[in-house]
């Protein structure tokens, strides 16, 4: 069953805007760098993503205090992390555990089974997240692999206890 | 003889390698266009990703089968025609066609490449199935999901060809390539324009109290509770309310995925040649999970032992599976 983002923050207090902005300013660098690492050595996914590429995607982790909004167009891409109380109207918005998202993006888990068992949550046009869906789908390799690897030592070992932290 | 050969889903390049790579001996795919039966916004291959696909299965002895099993609607034969043409010119290894004039094309221009009859052509009497054989020179039916085990041990006998059968995955209540639910709600045909519930006409609904609607071109097909396990938006899996019910109930059928796990041994002894694994629009990591488990299961009953099949209900619609027809004809 998908957890509730708002009893999730409210109990962990990650809900106060201020803690929310803060830690969007700090993971943005990261963000940037990742996205536009990835549409370098991926460029072939774009054009699975058809018109949806200037689709607004809000990504929201439901455990984490922010969402982040993805716009995968090539020529403009945006991939910000966002307070949830400041989101953009979204053309379509996916919402699950943080681990799961990772898994989806890189195909460790099947989207079809995580929407079965009502761990991922769609709503919006479901055409964008298909497209965006078989789009990463067709990515080889790992995703999470090459953003820790970017970050060295730290960031391997960033990925391997996250990894642990959640139960598969 | 039987060799029970497992043909696996590719809807992207990516994924024909994993199923390749997981132990396919052949994988099926399409273009991305109306010319095939899963056609899928940001699915499917283009020529290009086409070639160099069949070359890499074809590197690991793999064979590539390429679906053209919709349906052309007037004037628009072209698309098909190209289609064959291209697949032709890149080495498929046979096309797997539903309709008359595409098997008729294929037949005469390119009589080297084996031809299949797609479950889409609904071909379920020997009377038929030998038609097609004797006609356009078909070596394999696939067989639509609504025999039992003895009926496909006597259609066998009656046929000229080899039998593939559905082992996995997707489970439509229609007869197979005659449905027309989704073109009464939507406009668009399931058969001549290769989506059943196009995802554009597809919207989901999140409530207050954690339950979830799915709705398509605005009607209401389904609405699970927070606790409930959830299916795919169409139309013969939908749950409907009637003026002589008190509570919603699944008209057709509730959502249920095939798996035939149990009975490939008696599959395999009915003289079923081919298992195919549906599900073109599923990830590779379904690809994998699903391809890995049913090739260890196929080559343990080669090799005389018991099969142990892998738990596949995680990737199963609604999380439950059925036998459907090919255990008895009661299963609805
Ligand atoms: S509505 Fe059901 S039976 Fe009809 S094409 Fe779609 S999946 Fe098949």
């Amino acid at each position: 069953m998908s957890a509730s983002p708002d009893t999730l923050n409210r109990a962990t207090g990650l809900h106060l805007p201020g803690f929310a902005r803060l830690s969007c300013l700090i993971a943005q660098p990261v963000l940037t760098r990742v996205v536009q690492r990835i549409a370098k050595r991926h460029p072939s996914m774009f054009a699975r993503l058809g018109s949806h590429r200037t689709t607004d995607f809000l990504i929201d982790p439901v455990e984490l205090p922010f969402a982040l909004h993805l716009r995968p167009d090539p020529q403009a891409l945006v991939l910000r992390a966002v307070p949830r109380h400041a989101a953009p109207r979204a053309g379509a918005t996916i919402r699950g555990k943080f681990l799961l998202l990772l898994e989806l993006i890189d195909s460790e888990e099947d989207g079809d089974a995580a929407f079965f068992s009502r761990d991922l949550e769609v709503t919006g046009d479901t055409e964008a997240v298909v497209r965006l869906r078989n789009a990463l789908d067709d990515v080889d390799g790992s995703i999470a692999e090459e953003t820790a690897e970017m970050f060295g030592p730290a960031g391997r070992a960033i990925l391997a206890r996250l990894r642990r932290a959640y139960p598969t | 003889m039987s060799l029970a050969e497992l043909i696996c889903p590719a809807g992207t390049p990516a994924a024909l390698r994993t199923a390749v790579d997981a132990g396919a001996d052949a994988v099926y795919c399409g273009f991305q266009d109306a010319t095939n039966a899963r056609n899928f916004p940001g699915l499917n291959f283009t020529p290009d990703e086409l070639a160099s696909s069949v070359a890499y299965a074809h590197e690991q002895g793999t064979k590539v089968l390429l679906a053209l099993n919709t349906y052309p609607p007037a004037g628009k034969f072209d698309l098909w025609r190209q289609a064959a043409d291209t697949g032709a010119r890149l080495g498929v290894d046979a096309f797997i066609v539903a309709d008359m004039g595409v098997a008729d094309y294929i037949a005469r221009i390119h009589p080297g490449i084996r031809l299949h009859l797609s479950v889409q052509a609904a071909a379920s009497s020997p009377e038929a199935i030998r038609y097609y054989c004797e006609n356009f020179g078909v070596k394999r039916v696939v067989l639509p999901r609504i025999l039992t085990i003895p009926e496909i041990r006597q259609i066998r006998k009656e046929i000229p060809c080899e039998i593939e059968t559905f082992i996995f995955g997707n489970h439509g209540l229609m007869i197979e390539g005659r449905c027309s639910l989704t073109n009464y709600l939507t406009g668009q045909s399931t058969n001549m324009d290769g989506v059943c519930s196009p995802a554009s006409d597809v919207e989901y609904k999140r409530h207050e109290d954690g339950s979830m609607s799915s709705q398509l071109a605005g009607f209401t097909i389904d609405c699970f509770r927070s606790d409930e396990k959830a299916g795919y938006p169409t139309i013969c899996k939908g749950r409907y309310r009637t003026a002589h019910r008190d509570d919603a109930y699944y008209a057709f059928e509730e959502p249920i995925s095939l798996n035939l796990s149990r009975l490939l041994p008696e599959l395999i002894d009915a003289g079923v040649h081919a298992f195919k694994i549906e599900g073109r629009q599923r990830s590779k990591s379904y690809v994998r999970g699903v391809v890995s488990a049913f090739r260890q299961a196929v080559d343990d009953i080669r090799a005389g032992r018991q099969a142990n099949i892998a738990d596949l209900v995680a990737l199963t619609e609604g999380q439950k599976q059925t036998q459907g027809a090919f255990e008895t004809k009661k299963w609805r």
